[in-house]
């Protein structure tokens, strides 16, 4: 008897045959000739669309082709954070949607994602940042998410060690949303990838897109390193490629590829419990289960697809972190990244058809795409097996920017450095 | 990163303020809608050598076309945004 599924009771087994029992996470899958649904990235995207197509729309002949090997974007670039405090009526009930996916997600797919409700501490620093906080916990309520405001005393209490009396940046208080927090990231893209292969899904690596087959403005496969792959359907979730992978099908996008940093110190004894975000400056961290600090800030600010960044972003970040929390300030980065951000001209997504028929985008993600992992792919799987938007994700519409009707939650206007 | 700008030399990009896309052009006030909103909105995006504007904030107050590879940052080539210099 094999150990498919994940159990007290395998581990048990497998620990009394010598873990003889265990089969790989997913199959090496081969190209076939065609499928329903062929998606273009083997991202965290990419693979909870599958694993939705196939659990919930009951559409299993679906392939995922990844350009490299499952988990080298995003998916694993990320600082792992998951939460749905926003603002505007067009993003709340998508991101609310996900935080209930994330909760469940585990037994969904049954695999340890070590999703940790650890909460999520925004601080503020004066009365007009204390007014919009306000305002955007009092937004989260009325659409049923959880949001609470703390003042400088129930920080303090918190988080004792932060630099409260900053002579620039006092810290007056935050807004928390307990129920956000971190997820393993990696284990998403592995939990989702298993889920989806045992419902018949074929993920197919080191595969890379090289051109659209398009007659009569209808997309009938798509063109790859390893042959022509026939699809009825092909989506798009190929996050900072995105307008490379749109521009085989002759579409330009409302899109630049901009590089976002993050950093992991050494590991230390735990000393902070939730996520934390310095007001005052672009500065968000939490302590990883290892004991590392996992921490990032803004992006480098210019186009790049060079998945690495500059030296000036990394010390932006670093006095953001000593600001905030002087305490880290002799302890040793112990590694460095970038990730490429499909950065969108009013930095919220898009999960729309597109001007070619049965061709569907999933983009746009901007640097928050990890938390809306679960919806963006359950969303992307709805719009591909119904041809309609899932109720949550219908402002997520590629002809906003023409019709004027962008979500901008920050208010930047068409500047994707600065959302 | 380090830029070479026509009046002040080499430079660290955090002398520097990033616009964008040197390439888009404002159409007319007159052009149909469409026009407008491939302006505002729509970009090539390439992967590979990329005209941008840059703003040298910490210098010489100067607008720059840099043409620089999106995919390893290599700069090609700078001038000034009016077409003056060019270092």
């Amino acid at each position: 008897m094999s150990s498919d599924r994940y159990s007290f009771l395998s581990v048990l087994r497998e620990a009394l045959r010598g873990q003889t029992g265990w089969k790989p996470a997913w199959r090496k899958a081969d190209p076939q000739e065609s499928y329903d649904v062929v998606i273009v990235g083997g991202g965290g995207h990419g693979l909870a669309t599958a694993y939705y197509l196939a659990r919930r729309y009951g559409i299993r002949r679906v392939a995922v082709v990844e350009k490299s090997w499952l988990g080298n974007g995003n998916i694993g670039r990320n600082t792992t954070i998951v939460r749905s405090n926003y603002l505007l009526a067009g993003n709340v009930p998508f991101y609310e949607c996900s935080m209930k996916l994330w909760e469940g997600l585990e037994q969904d797919i049954n695999y340890n994602a070590m999703v940790s409700q650890r909460g999520v501490l925004n601080l503020f620093h004066n009365d007009g940042q204390r007014n919009a906080y306000t305002r955007r916990g009092n937004a989260m309520r009325l659409h049923g998410v959880d949001a609470q405001l703390l003042d400088a005393a129930a920080v303090r209490r918190k988080l004792p060690f932060l630099d409260f009396d900053n002579a620039r940046f006092p810290i007056q208080g935050g807004l928390l949303q307990q129920r956000g927090g971190t997820v393993r990231h990696d284990a998403v893209a592995w939990g989702y990838a298993r889920a989806a292969d045992r419902l018949g899904v074929d993920i197919i690596e080191n595969c890379e897109v090289t051109g659209m087959r398009i007659t009569d403005g209808r997309v009938e496969g798509v063109e790859t390193t390893r042959g022509f792959i026939g699809a009825k359907k092909v989506g798009l979730a190929c996050a900072g490629n995105s307008s490379r992978v749109a521009a085989l099908a002759g579409l330009r996008l409302p899109i630049e590829s901009h590089v976002l940093q993050a950093f992991v110190t050494e590991g230390l004894k735990p000393f902070i419990d939730c996520v934390v975000t310095f007001g005052a400056g672009h500065f968000y961290i939490s302590q990883s289960d290892k004991g590392g600090l996992v921490f990032g800030g803004d992006i480098d600010g210019y186009n790049s697809y060079a998945q690495r960044g500059n030296m000036p972003v990394v010390e932006d970040v670093c006095e953001g972190g000593m600001a905030l929390m002087p305490r880290i300030g002799r302890v040793r980065m112990l590694r460095q990244w970038g990730g490429l951000m499909d950065m969108s001209m009013d930095g919220s997504p898009i999960i729309d058809r597109t001007p070619v028929d049965q061709l569907y985008l999933n983009a746009g993600w901007c640097y928050g795409g990890f938390k809306a992992t679960p919806a963006s792919g359950l969303c992307f799987a709805h719009l591909l097996a119904r041809d309609e938007p899932h109720p949550v994700a219908t402002a997520y519409r590629l002809d906003r920017f023409a019709r004027g009707a962008v979500i901008d939650e920050k208010g930047m206007g068409a500047q994707p450095n600065l959302h | 990163m380090r830029i070479h700008c026509p009046y002040c030399g080499t430079r660290g990009v955090e002398e520097f303020t990033y616009l964008g896309d040197a390439t888009v052009r404002r159409p007319d006030p007159d052009a149909p809608e469409a026009a407008w909103v491939d302006y505002v909105y729509l970009r090539d995006n390439p992967a590979g050598p990329h005209p941008e504007y840059w703003y040298h904030a910490a210098g010489c107050h100067g607008w720059l076309v840099v043409v620089r590879d999106t995919r390893t940052h290599e700069i090609f080539s700078v001038r000034t945004a009016s077409g003056g210099a060019e270092a």
